[in-house]
């Protein structure tokens, strides 16, 4: 197996700027529940956390930071009010400022106007580098870095296992369907990071009272001149949703030292095998 | 050639070696059940023979074969071009692509491009009076949502394994499809390790029997247990993530939140504690079988036969009990 690994190159040069996006999302610890009217993910039913893959794409940007003086990191979210929160925990992990897009009009937004949003972010920060997660993991939909790729007209390296950040590109290894593909592309990009890679430093009482410290930026859809509804533009909407029943558990039995005899009792009755 | 209605253009994938990938029978089946299968394969130079008479033995009534030379080089553009290239040809009602890595970024960047509807990682896909619906399964299958486009085309990405509906083989229509490259920038592919699946089990996705472990197999070296019942089951593997982590499952086997989605008819979770993150990749199984040494682990809140007891005796006497049934 290949270790994890993220390798920061030491450069001198000043400015590489990186935009970060993060997501706030229902705990994956806890079940999750949709509001049955809405389709919405239900927020008020269980706690809400800074993703975890967009925790570990922070991680990438901050060594990087630490490795390469004059490296810039800002933290991008696209969320409600509460979103907040999880813009915190990415200034106390080592953003140096953050953006919130919050917006009432942005409620139910799907992934193609939540890119349109962060791209919108990404020109107005001019980040020479933009770091996602290769999937979120309330959507799961894997597409918000390749949508904004296009969006840009940027090189899009993504899916990566591992990455190298240098003055003008960056590189990595892609965990393809096949295989794992090299990938080297030029700035400015957009990159994405998989589960493989780190996670981030846990804060500490420092960095999270030098956070409260660290400006975040709220801006509307009208700051960026986005419009939520372009009639121009088909979307893909909700039609229906619904909970299955909750799968409930049959019989449970010790060991008594037939315990695997008994499984393949079980399977036989049920035509398992 | 005039356009049927309700054309779905297909966009297959190739393996390595230049075949249909696994993901083609159940995207050609889905599409057959909606409309009209056009079926459209990105090739290397002089790799496009071929292709047609595999996309029409799997139901397309038309294959467009484009060949392109960055298709190797170029990460995901080619691809793209390729798909806005066919849909102006065939002027799909639906777009359908699978949910892999390389296809569901080519799928979000051809719907950004050609300003369409996107439904991702859908499960299933019907036909209403108003239109196409597309079936999602979401929270690990806690709710099943449907989604639907408010106008134009649709573009669709199809869950790896979701889809059990097969067409009917269709006279080979082949066509050469000629593309104009957009130059959008893209990444370089400088390199690539292919993944070699060495053993002959079935495809984790796909298969009718999955046997998983976690991470108190407790080392690699203790895998021959859990493959040997998993081959008098003719099961695939599947492994929890920590098990992945440590080292003794290659990550492609990982079931869960961020590994892979499975619905078998049986999932044997030998060791597995249950975690929810686990849980949503597999509690859509048809039959759960549960082996932990834990009375309280979580599996067994969902497991349809739980044993409470150790591996390492059970599974031993499991696979011993299945080899003489089979004898
Ligand atoms: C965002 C996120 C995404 C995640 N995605 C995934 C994912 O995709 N897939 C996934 O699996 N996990 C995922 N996880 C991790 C998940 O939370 C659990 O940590 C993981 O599933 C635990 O794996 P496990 O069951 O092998 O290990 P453990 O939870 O440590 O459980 C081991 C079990 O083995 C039992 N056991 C020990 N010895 C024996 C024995 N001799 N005989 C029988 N039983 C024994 C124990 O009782 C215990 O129940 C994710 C976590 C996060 C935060
Ligand atoms: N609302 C959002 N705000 C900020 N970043 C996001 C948002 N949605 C998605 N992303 C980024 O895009 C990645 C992939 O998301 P998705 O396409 O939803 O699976 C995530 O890991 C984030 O880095």
């Amino acid at each position: 197996m290949p270790g994890r690994w993220s390798r920061v190159s030491s450069l001198s040069e000043a400015g590489l700027k990186i935009a970060v996006l993060v997501k706030q999302v229902p705990d994956t610890y806890e079940d999750r529940h949709l509001d049955l009217e809405t389709g919405l993910a239900d927020r008020g039913a269980s706690e809400s956390v800074l993703d975890e893959i967009g925790g570990r794409a922070l991680e990438v940007a901050v060594s990087q930071a630490e490795a390469a003086d004059g490296t810039e990191v800002v933290a991008v979210t696209v969320g409600p009010e509460s979103a907040t929160t999880a813009l915190r925990e990415a200034l106390a992990i080592g953003a140096d400022s953050a953006v919130h897009v919050v917006d009432p009009e942005l409620s139910g937004a799907d992934v193609q106007l939540t890119a349109e949003v962060l791209a919108a972010v990404v020109e107005r920060l001019g980040a020479d580098l933009v770091l996602a997660g290769n999937q979120s993991t309330d959507g799961l939909g894997g597409v918000v870095p390749a949508i904004l790729a296009e969006l840009l007209e940027r090189p899009a390296a993504t899916n990566l296992d591992a990455i190298e950040i240098g003055a003008d590109g960056v590189s990595g290894r892609r965990a393809s369907d096949h295989g794992a593909i090299s990938l080297t592309a030029p700035l400015p990009a957009v990159a994405s990071i998989t589960d493989r890679l780190p996670d981030p430093r846990f804060p500490n009482f420092k960095s999270t009272s030098a956070a409260k410290k660290k400006p975040i930026e709220n801006l509307s859809l009208a700051d960026l001149g986005v419009a939520a509804e372009d009639p121009s533009m088909p979307r893909s909407i909700l039609v229906s949703v619904a909970a299955r029943p909750p799968r409930n558990g049959g019989v449970k039995i010790n060991d008594e030292g037939d315990g695997g005899t008994r499984i393949a009792e079980f399977l036989e009755q049920n035509r398992l095998v | 050639m005039t356009q049927a209605e309700d054309s779905v253009l297909v966009l297959l994938e190739l393996t390595p070696s230049g075949e249909l990938a696994p993901s083609a029978p159940g995207l050609l089946g889905a599409a057959a059940a909606i409309g009209q299968p056009v079926a459209l394969a990105l090739a290397g130079p002089g790799q496009g023979s071929g292709l047609a008479e595999a996309a029409a033995a799997l139901g397309a009534t038309r294959t467009l074969v484009a060949e392109s030379a960055d298709a190797a080089s170029a990460l995901t553009v080619p691809a793209v071009d390729a798909l806005g290239a066919a849909a102006e040809l065939v002027e799909p009602e639906v777009v359908l692509v699978s949910h892999s890595i390389e296809g569901r970024e080519v799928a979000a960047r051809f719907a950004a491009r050609s300003k369409s509807a996107l439904a991702v990682d859908a499960v299933g896909l019907a036909r209403d009076e108003e239109g196409v619906v597309v079936r999602h399964s979401v929270f690990g299958g806690a709710y099943e949502t449907e989604s639907a486009a408010t106008f134009g085309t649709l573009v669709v990405t199809v869950r790896q394994g979701a889809i059990e509906a097969r067409a009917e083989a269709q006279p080979v229509a082949a066509e050469e499809l000629a593309v104009q490259p957009s130059g959008k920038p893209a990444a370089s592919v400088t390199g690539f390790e292919e993944r070699v699946e060495t053993s002959s089990r079935p495809a984790l996705r796909e298969a009718e029997r999955v046997v998983a472990f976690g991470v108190a197999l407790g080392s690699a070296d203790s895998l021959p247990l859990i493959e040997e019942l998993a081959d008098s089951l003719d099961a695939a593997l599947g492994a929890s993530r920590a098990a992945v982590d440590e080292g003794f499952a290659p990550q492609s086997w990982q079931v869960g939140q961020t590994g892979v989605s499975v619905s078998p008819q049986l999932y044997l979770a030998i060791g597995i504690s249950g975690a929810t993150q686990h849980k949503v990749g597999m509690q859509t199984a048809k039959t759960i079988v549960a082996i932990n040494k834990d009375p309280e682990a979580p599996i067994f809140e969902i497991a349809d036969f739980g044993v409470v007891g150790d591996q390492f005796t059970i599974v031993p006497q499991l696979t011993e009990a299945l080899r003489a049934r089979r004898a």
